[in-house]
């Protein structure tokens, strides 16, 4: 069964979104997602201060097997990316909610958030996949 | 309905993420596919690759078909037990599949063919038959199941497995050589560039033996690990290094062609000296991703504005730590290139293949500029 911590809001595309303190968002790829994808050996990552539409593509995730689009769930102005997933891409496979995180945005509205789906809702997504 | 081998359950049991393969449902890894893929390189590894398809050609004029079937010669194989590796061609020069022939006796050769192209093949090999004229009975043996073990201490691994005469008969087998232990055949071949043994035996005793491997620390091994073995082994994948549009001389294959003697007549024979003849034959080559990144089959390769070839096969190897690939490309590409990558150019150095033998590096970037 794939983790889905009941904190975080997510995508149907198989992202998460966490609501930072300072008002800020992280992003990162569902244990679902990196399960499927297998061991990812590079990760492109967007520049810091890019300007991001809902549901564009931002960052590729690429496994052994093959490379994958990660679409941030919510717009925004890129303020952080993950810089250890250079050297680290592994990261994402054993801590995809923690050290394995993608990217930081400034969000452009915080309504966008009431959008997304519940960790109720992503796991009742999941099972009508036949996951 | 996707195709499954008779270790499928024990698949599922195993935790193994299940892909299609060539119409087959198989493992593709069983939790990491990196760990797996240098389980192979220091210890042993043990694949299921069932899906293959195990073909006896039997009777009297076995070697007469099969010299004029094959694009290698089957004169090379004299001794009981050897095989050979061969594409089987088309007229056009275009490669049907590659397999392996087991010489066993003057009336029965063995052919292990590819799991996309069974039916293809064994439609082909059958109408030849009867378009020659040559009596030799071709049977599928679906009774056969078939496992990879591979790696530096796989042989010793599945010997333990033999009675004590078969063991001693399996361990002196030597490279490209097999044997009939009882029901089984062994034969010191495979597709990882480590040494190893590829087993043939009955659907019903595979179980077992893949628990009594594992029992013996050879760790499950899924299709992902195989790809990137062969990639840095230097051996090509069916459907994506060749294919039927393709002849073996821009396959990287020239060696598997055996032209002489000049009076062999075989299928693909006159395509393949026109080719030669009219000179220019693109190379299907090694390619070496110098920055990060991946490489992938079907990105293009550039040097300034001219387009020379693309990738055949690409990914990341877990030996080098770096991404490889094969590329075919026009004959007079240079070795220092550049790959596009989702629309950006990333520098590449074209090497000689294999990448990977026995656990080592054996390539070498060429020191100056030259036009091969």
């Amino acid at each position: 069964m794939s983790q889905v911590p009941a904190e975080l809001k997510y995508a149907k595309s198989h992202e998460w979104v966490r609501v930072l303190s300072d008002g800020r968002v992280e992003i990162g790829i569902t244990d679902h997602a990196q399960s499927a994808l297998g061991d990812l050996v590079f990760v492109d990552i967007p520049e810091v201060g890019r300007e991001l539409a809902a549901g564009e593509a931002c960052a590729v995730v690429e496994s052994v097997k093959a490379a994958s689009d990660v679409y941030t769930p919510i717009a925004g102005r890129v303020v952080e990316s993950n810089a250890e997933l250079a050297t680290a891409p592994e990261q994402v496979n054993q801590d995809c909610y923690g050290s394995g995180w993608l990217l930081r945005l400034e969000p452009a509205s915080a309504d966008e958030l009431a959008g997304l789906l519940s960790a109720e809702a992503y796991t009742e997504l999941l099972a009508a996949q036949g996951n | 309905m996707a195709r499954k081998t008779v270790l499928h359950a024990l698949h599922l049991e195993l935790g193994a993420r299940m892909v299609d393969f060539g119409g087959w449902d198989m493992p593709v890894n069983y939790g990491s596919q990196i760990e797996e893929h240098h389980q192979v390189r220091r210890a042993a590894g043990i694949f299921d690759v069932s899906h293959m398809c195990v073909v006896d050609v039997r009777g009297e004029g076995v070697r007469t078909f099969l010299s004029r079937l094959l694009a290698n010669d089957v004169a090379k194989l004299r001794q009981p037990g050897k095989a050979l590796y061969s594409c089987m061609l088309n007229e056009a020069g275009g490669v049907l599949d590659d397999l392996i022939v087991y010489f066993l006796n003057d009336e029965w050769f063995r052919i292990v063919v590819n799991a996309g192209t069974r039916d293809a093949d064994l439609a082909w090999m059958r109408a030849r038959a009867e378009e020659w004229q040559v009596a030799v009975a071709i049977e599928e043996r679906i009774d056969l199941a078939m496992l990879a073990v591979q790696g530096p201490l796989a042989r010793e691994a599945l010997a333990d497995l033999l009675s004590e005469s078969d063991r001693g008969a399996a361990l002196a087998l030597k490279p490209f050589f097999g044997c009939e232990c009882g029901h089984w055949f062994v034969a010191r071949t495979g597709y990882t560039g480590e040494d190893g043994f590829e087993v043939m035996l009955p659907a019903a005793e595979a179980e077992p033996t893949w628990r009594a491997l594992n029992a013996a620390g050879v760790a499950s091994c899924g299709l992902g690990a195989r790809d990137t073995l062969r990639l840095e082994a230097g051996m090509n994948l069916y459907g994506n290094d060749m294919d039927a549009t393709r002849h073996p001389l821009e396959s990287g294959l020239a060696w598997t062609v055996a032209l002489e003697p000049a009076d062999r007549d075989f299928v693909g024979r006159a395509a393949l000296e026109a080719a030669r003849a009219s000179g220019g034959v693109a190379r299907l080559t090694g390619v070496l991703l110098e920055g990060r990144g991946v490489l992938r089959g079907h990105q293009k390769i550039f040097v300034q504005d001219r387009e020379y070839g693309e990738l055949t096969s690409g990914s990341y190897s877990p030996t080098l730590e770096c991404s490889i690939g094969f590329a075919r490309v026009a004959h007079d590409c240079p070795n220092r290139v550049e790959v596009d990558i989702r629309g950006k150019r990333l520098p590449a150095r074209l090497v000689k293949l294999p990448f990977v033998r026995q656990g080592k590096k054996c390539f070498e970037i060429p020191s100056e500029e030259s036009v091969s």
